[in-house]
């Protein structure tokens, strides 16, 4: 698949190929085969199809974890929504859908987002990075999962992938953060199972460890 | 059982790897071919009848498959929560549910119906409902009752209870709906050197999990498919089999993972088969998302208290008499025993030599309560430990040496149970963590800093502490060594996200000295062939699954041993294993993978095809299931039962309390488990910190405050409702535990949880209070305004009793 210019992106058109070719491709290929059960519900599932308040679905390129998705995106449809209904990407947890928790946080062009408050469209020309995208392309785990997994970082695990993703943002732009900044920095992901100390734990270990990488 | 293998050793949880890459899959992860959503029309009156629903027009719109109203799902026992409501009793609750292609179109449809209702009378305070003639939470006639052992009934107390005390500052003490003394309390009190009787307070404040109670579910081959939020697994199924008119196997439930519930999701609930329903009724795969908004609806919250509490105290600080007078508010629908708990807990905690107890659990129009995390006990550890101190001061004594003057020991009595005896406790081992914790946080040393001033900051110094009764017995254990040579450890019990199922799965292993890469947990779907377990909940899981898995693995030892005899020669007394082998002094041996083989050639009990009487069905029917397979170990704890295993927790914190703004900060804390032997010491440590956390918000944080002229509630946001972020906390807590035995367990484990939170919050609460001189709020949370008000000379707010308040 070629690279969509922004202008493609812009105008929600795929690059050299109807939208109709386009969904059959990925289908065929499998690229979209975690959102394809979903299509049998409509693709609208979070949304409302075609109509006045929430406007039409408009295709448009989404840069997800270094790939390029074609998707169908609302006017009105958050980032969250998109990755857990149209891409597959359920790793992204919804836990308040209002910007309070943190659960929803990816990392868009190196910093930490709640993307239940951030609308698709805005990113469409950015880059998105998912829990799914953190580990290496054999399952090798980034530093901060490792050290979460050695920490022990995670009690229910729900809060878990805003967690990674808050501390990845962190340690791009502070390899090496003090215990009392990385809290601030963690500060907008809840966790009531308290695991707190143990994610700074993880947080300070993956940066020891080299974890900006 | 010495020279542990894997108890006490830390180990990588298989689920911990899914958590952090985001594979684990929640109830909200699932999706099914042609899945539709739906919504729920929620009351918006703390209290009506729905005389009508007019869906016609919303039932045409585009997209929209359905609706689902209370006829179509049959009503529980009297009481109980309905899933879909005809008499509404909180804002919130569920009258009916639209289904359709997209939630857009069912919260359009929603938004098109007409809902004609009748408002009726409302209350938010327990003390109107005992009122004589004074409002009723519910229309069928009930105002008390509570989950086990109290059917709905009315209780109104007589005008004259009331007149005799000052309104709002005293609790009437009418008659209550259940009591129990022991001892001379009258006499006990005269010989006390100071006593005190206070009213109290103690808020509700929500379970707040992260995962909202989202469902999916299905029908396939005449089998229902629920994807839930829940803390248990097989415990959970026959009542959601019930809620769903089924039999057990005829559902299939799926809660590998649960986003935290801390009490609220301890087993099926009412709105979980509103998705079942509506797919039964559709024909189509239905999920239905809850809302965080929603989740304050129909996520609980913990019981809240209004109480008077009456203590003395020798000149040597023991506790001879205490009289407590709990009055529940227990929300709209029958809720938990929180009330009886708190007496139970001082009874055991303080072992007075004469003590009354009287409760009362009155609904409200608040949303269905259930237990939280210490239900009870945690709410009169942060009443019952500041009036400890209060009393320390008094009596010039350290504060520590008092709660150990009072502690109970090994064999030392609860409360009176139904039969009027006392229960027994087989290890009791408070006193040990106050003695760690005292050490690891440097008592001597910091007391010299209380009530130090720095500006306008003050440090104040608190201990604290917490039980919870913490075991069951008579589960069933079921395990399955192959002829792949693994061991396969099924495992009825949920996924708190303690990481416990694989911690007390390694009692199996350990039993069987077999490695632990060379084991399987199969857990999380009911298809995975599951024993009969209990849920997890009430801080059972370490005591409760350790012995069914150790049972379950004599079973499989012993007939591993009569494996190799019969193929060895010898006899069974002969042999041992280790290393995956079952061998004999002389040098025979066997691998584990060969006598899977032979069980199998075997057949009759070593693979399963014969199976011991006394097991539940549902491990009758999951050994049956893997007869064949290999060689099987299945059997029902019938191991002694010699009292109430209980588990403690002590707690050290050390604050700056700004008197000008009512602001602390946690400088230190220090929290020490008394849970018999330490199975998973990592697992613990995070048990340990995040009990101390939630308890950080119980004590100075959260409460629920409702409307009390419109009923409606003020806050449904976790901004609102503040439960404790990173910013709360100190930089870095630090934990310990006793780590000695309980005699009543074959590996001497006990329960960990719910009392870490009581510990760590009645710490806080005392810390407040040492900062403050020694004033005593009677009251949860204290809020900073509170502490503002005080050094300001200002009265505050809330009257002593006023409850649901800002």
């Amino acid at each position: 698949m070629s690279q969509p210019t922004a202008a493609d992106a812009a105008t929600g058109q795929a690059p050299g190929y109807s939208r109709r070719e386009f969904i059959k491709r990925v289908i065929a290929s499998g690229a979209a085969v975690s959102a394809a059960a979903y299509l049998y519900g409509g693709l609208t599932g979070c949304g409302r199809k075609g109509r006045a308040a929430g406007g039409v679905e408009r295709l448009i390129s989404l840069n997800v974890n270094g790939q390029v998705r074609r998707v169908d995106v609302l006017p009105n449809e958050t980032l969250a929504m998109t990755l857990r209904y149209k891409l597959g990407l359920t790793g992204t947890k919804l836990g308040c859908d209002r910007g309070e928790c943190g659960a929803c946080t990816v990392v868009i062009d190196d910093v930490a987002y709640n993307s239940c408050s951030t609308l698709t469209h805005t990113v469409r020309t950015r880059k998105v990075l998912t829990i799914e995208g953190l580990a290496g392309p054999n399952g090798e785990l980034h530093p901060v999962q490792k050290a979460f997994v050695e920490e022990l970082s995670p009690q229910c695990g729900f809060c878990t992938p805003g967690q990674c993703m808050s501390a990845v943002a962190l340690l791009k732009h502070n390899p090496k953060p003090t215990r009392d900044e990385a809290r601030v920095a963690m500060s907008g992901n809840l966790c009531r199972c308290g695991a707190y100390d143990n994610y700074l734990n993880g947080v300070m270990r993956a940066a020891a460890e080299g974890g900006a990488a | 059982m010495n020279n542990f293998k894997h108890i006490g050793k830390d180990f990588i949880p298989h689920d911990v790897v899914a958590k952090v890459t985001g594979t684990a899959k929640y109830a909200e992860d699932f999706r099914a071919d042609g899945m539709v959503f739906c919504r729920l029309l929620t009351s918006p009156m703390p209290h009506a009848r729905v005389k009508n629903i007019d869906a016609a027009a919303a039932l045409k719109m585009e997209g929209v498959l359905g609706m689902l109203t209370a006829d179509d799902i049959p009503a529980g026992p009297p009481g109980f929560a309905p899933s879909l409501a005809k008499e509404p009793m909180y804002v919130g609750e569920p009258i009916l549910a639209v289904a359709a292609l997209s939630e857009q179109a069912a919260e359009d449809a929603i938004a098109a119906i007409k809902i004609d209702y009748e408002p009726l009378p409302f209350t938010h305070d327990p003390l109107e409902s005992l009122f004589p003639g004074g409002k009723d939470a519910r229309g069928d006639g009930f105002n008390i009752g509570t989950l086990a052992g109290l059917p709905p009934g009315k209780i109104k107390w007589a005008a004259a209870d009331f007149a005799r005390v000052k309104q709002g500052e005293q609790l009437p003490m009418g008659k209550p709906a259940e009591e129990w003394n022991f001892g001379d309390v009258e006499a006990e009190f005269k010989k006390c050197k100071v006593v005190y009787e206070e009213p109290f307070v103690t808020a509700s404040l929500a379970h707040h999990s992260m995962e909202p109670r989202s469902a999916m579910a299905y029908w396939q081959n005449g089998k229902c498919f629920v994807h839930a939020s829940l803390q248990s697994q097989s415990f959970a199924l026959p009542p959601l089999a019930q809620m769903l008119g089924l039999k057990p196997e005829e559902v299939v439930l799926i809660a590998e993972y649960c986003g935290g519930g801390f009490g609220s999701k301890g087993s099926a609930y009412p709105c979980m088969v509103i998705p079942a329903y509506m797919s039964k009724k559709i024909g189509k795969p239905v999920m239905m998302r809850i809302s965080r908004a929603e989740e304050y609806y129909l996520g609980s919250a913990r019981n809240a208290f209004q109480g008077n509490i009456k203590v003395g105290f020798d000149a040597s600080g023991k506790l001879l008499a205490a009289d407590v007078y709990v009055v529940q508010d227990s929300g709209a629908h029958i809720s938990f025993w929180d009330y009886r708990a708190f007496g139970d807990a001082l009874a055991l905690v303080y072992q007075p030599n004469a003590m009354r107890w009287r409760g009362l659990p009155v609904f409200t129009n608040a949303p269905t309560r259930t237990a939280q995390r210490g239900p009870g006990q945690n709410q009169l550890a942060c009443i019952m430990e500041p009036l400890v101190d209060r009393a320390a001061r008094e009596l010039k004594l350290d504060r520590v040496a008092i709660r150990q003057k009072n502690n109970p020991v090994n064999g030392s009595a609860g409360s009176p149970g139904p039969d009027g005896k006392r229960t027994v406790v087989p290890s009791a081992y408070l006193r040990d963590a106050l003695d760690k914790g005292k050490a690891k946080f440097n008592w001597a040393e910091r007391m010299k800093r209380s009530g130090q001033k720095n500006g306008p900051r003050v440090t104040g110094i608190g201990v604290g502490q917490a039980f919870h009764p913490s075991g069951f017995a008579g589960f069933d254990g079921l395990l399955c060594l192959k002829p792949d040579g693994k061991l396969y450890i099924h495992t009825g019990v949920g996924n708190l996200g303690t990481f416990s199922h694989s911690g007390t799965s390694r009692i199996a292993a350990e039993v069987l000295k077999i490695e632990w890469d060379n084991c399987v947990i199969e857990r999380g779907d009911s298809r995975k062939n599951l024993p009969w377990n209990i849920g997890q909940f009430g801080s059972n899981t370490s005591y409760t699954m350790t012995r069914t898995n150790y049972v379950a693995a004599q079973d499989m030892l012993v007939k591993l041993k009569e494996i190799a005899a019969q193929d060895l020669g010898g006899k069974p007394d002969d042999y041992d294993v280790d290393g995956s082998k079952v061998f004999a002094k002389s040098g025979k041996s066997m691998t584990y993978a060969d006598a899977a083989k032979r069980a199998i050639a075997l057949g009759g009990k070593f693979d399963g095809h014969e199976l011991p009487k006394d097991i539940n069905p549902m491990t009758q029917a999951s050994a049956t299931a893997l007869a064949g397979t290999g060689l099987i170990g299945v059997a029902k704890d019938n191991l002694p039962w010699t009292g109430q295993p209980s588990a403690f927790a002590a707690c050290f914190i050390e604050i700056e309390l700004d008197t000008e703004t009512g602001m602390h900060r946690i400088v230190d804390l220090v929290s020490v488990a008394d849970c018999g032997t330490v199975i998973h010491p990592m697992g613990l440590a995070t048990q340990i910190k995040g009990g101390a956390v939630q308890g950080i918000g119980m004590a100075t944080l959260e409460r629920l405050v409702f409307d009390p002229q419109n009923g409606l509630p003020a806050n449904v946001g976790l901004h609102q409702q503040k439960p404790p972020s990173y910013l709360d906390l100190p930089t870095e807590m630090f934990t310990d535990a006793v780590d000695k035995p309980d005699p009543s367990n074959p590996v001497g484990a006990k329960g960990i949880g719910e009392p870490l939170m009581g510990a760590s919050a009645s710490a806080l609460l005392c810390a407040i209070s040492d900062a403050m001189g020694g004033h005593v709020f009677n009251r949860t949370p204290v809020l900073p305004d509170m502490i503002v008000n005080h050094f300001a000379g200002r009265p505050q707010p809330r009257k002593p009793l006023s409850i649901n308040t800002q």
